[in-house]
């Protein structure tokens, strides 16, 4: 299920970041853990339930400024979508 | 370096599961590791890299130094699960644990009514768990429910997915039983058959998609009935470490059972030293001591010729690829077995079955 971009993600209940933060950074779940870097790991940092999917989009278009902002936008919104069916974050 | 540290802290149960993933020989309470070198053994594990620490037995809860230890692995900077039967808990001790840090908690049921629960486990534990259900619900932790499935319980299966439906863990596991241990010696009686496989794998699937971005349904498969072994344990000696309550470090739950591996003591060793030497963890890890079809099979890859203790239960050699593999030149022997377990279950219920139950060691 996608987001919509006033959604505001957070990390899913028993969901954290590794306190250590060496990249790629592990995103700890139950059974499993996702390894984050780059754009993933920049991604996930902002699910804080605070901001909204359109003000990470925002940041992620400054980050990554050589990249068409609409084809970031779309691929942020798709990836939220899987972590989200992988039941790592809420929106 | 392995991912997950599995602390077997204690073999102590209030539950006498006819499945009980135990070995047969139980640890006693005068045998079980201090506070101590647990929480060495929480620091050891963080600083060679492994990320999760899984809490489990016997029930963990019974061990009355449970909050102390939770709370020193999370300090020690690993992901904290209790894999727990739910009985020990009351909604102060509960709240003592999510203060302490732990990250996810591991219900399991015997089935979706009380009297299955009792049959399953020798006592009375289902009411409570439905009350620990409520609880768990008020902390902002990961929840897994875990159904142990087999012959004498598929047929709840709608029953426990109400369950999963009213109550939306983020997690239902349902692991079919695997024969080791306790199961093993209940097999006959656990065994479900080709039509129960084929009614929950449905059942299953359907569920999956209702449930989707809600619960994450996971299914163990009975891999009697697989095609390809299981990757047990993520490959022998690759992923996991097991530390059974006496401090034994062992690759996996049943290791215990292949005659001829001597296994190291986190009492003499450390961690990391076991890893890398242990004459146990070194026998089959890569792929120098498989057998053919493994040897030159492409699926080694992935299931690493399966699990060496079914291969010694088995086929009697624990190095053999796994029976349940439909290429094992002693998959007939599964086959026999299975053919056994086909038989009716009798309208009339016969006397009461003669379970196995695992006792509560000293």
């Amino acid at each position: 299920m996608k987001p919509d971009l006033d959604a505001t993600p957070r990390l899913a209940a028993g969901v954290r970041l590794d306190e250590r933060t060496q990249q790629p950074r592990m995103l700890l779940m139950p059974e499993r853990v996702l390894r984050l870097s780059g754009p993933s790991l920049e991604i996930v940092l902002r699910c804080d339930g605070k901001n909204t999917v359109r003000q990470i989009a925002e940041e992620l278009h400054k980050l990554y400024s050589k990249a068409e902002p609409q084809r970031i936008t779309d691929d942020l919104v798709g990836y939220l979508g899987v972590l989200h069916d992988k039941r790592a974050i809420d929106f | 370096m392995p991912l997950a540290l599995v602390a077997e802290l204690t073999h102590r149960c209030p539950l006498h599961c006819v499945y009980c993933s135990n070995p047969l020989e139980l640890a006693k309470r005068t045998a079980e590791l201090p506070t101590e070198t647990w929480i060495r053994i929480f620091h050891e594990a963080a600083a060679i890299g492994v990320l999760q620490a899984d809490f489990t037995g016997g029930e963990p809860l019974v061990r009355k130094d449970i909050i102390e230890l939770v709370s020193a692995a999370r300090k020690a900077g690993l992901y904290v699960s209790l894999i727990t039967g739910g009985l020990p808990l009351d909604e102060g001790k509960l709240r003592a644990l999510v203060e302490a840090g732990i990250d996810h908690v591991q219900l399991s049921f015997q089935g979706a009514s009380e009297e299955t629960g009792r049959e399953i486990s020798g006592t009375s534990t289902h009411p409570h768990k439905l009350r620990v259900l409520t609880w768990l619900k008020q902390h902002r932790i990961g929840v897994t429910l875990n159904f142990v499935i087999h012959r004498q319980n598929i047929n709840e299966l709608e029953g426990m997915l109400d369950l999963v439906e009213e109550h939306h863990p983020g997690c239902v596991e349902f692991a079919s039983v695997q024969y080791y241990g306790w199961g093993f010696a209940n097999r006959s009686r656990l065994l479900p058959t080709r039509e129960q496989l084929d009614y929950c794998v449905a059942t299953l699937k359907n569920a999956e998609g209702r449930l989707k971005g809600k619960t994450r349904v996971v299914f163990v498969v009975p891999d009697y009935y697989a095609k390809y072994p299981k990757a047990c344990v993520g490959g022998w000696g690759r992923k996991l470490i097991l530390i059974s309550p006496g401090g034994t470090a062992l690759p996996c739950h049943a290791a215990m059972v292949i005659p001829g591996l001597s296994f190291d003591n986190v009492k003499e060793k450390s961690l990391r030293e076991i890893w890398d030497t242990s004459s146990a963890f070194q026998k089959f890890r890569g792929e120098d001591w498989m057998q053919e079809p493994c040897k030159s099979c492409d699926h080694r890859h992935q299931d690493f010729a399966g699990c060496r203790c079914q291969a010694y239960l088995l086929a009697g050699d624990p190095a053999a690829t796994d029976p349940v593999c439909s290429l094992a030149p002693t998959r007939l022997r599964v086959d026999a077995i299975l053919a056994g377990g086909h038989r009716p279950i009798p309208a009339v219920p016969e006397e009461k079955p003669h379970w196995v139950y695992r006792p509560n060691p000293a």
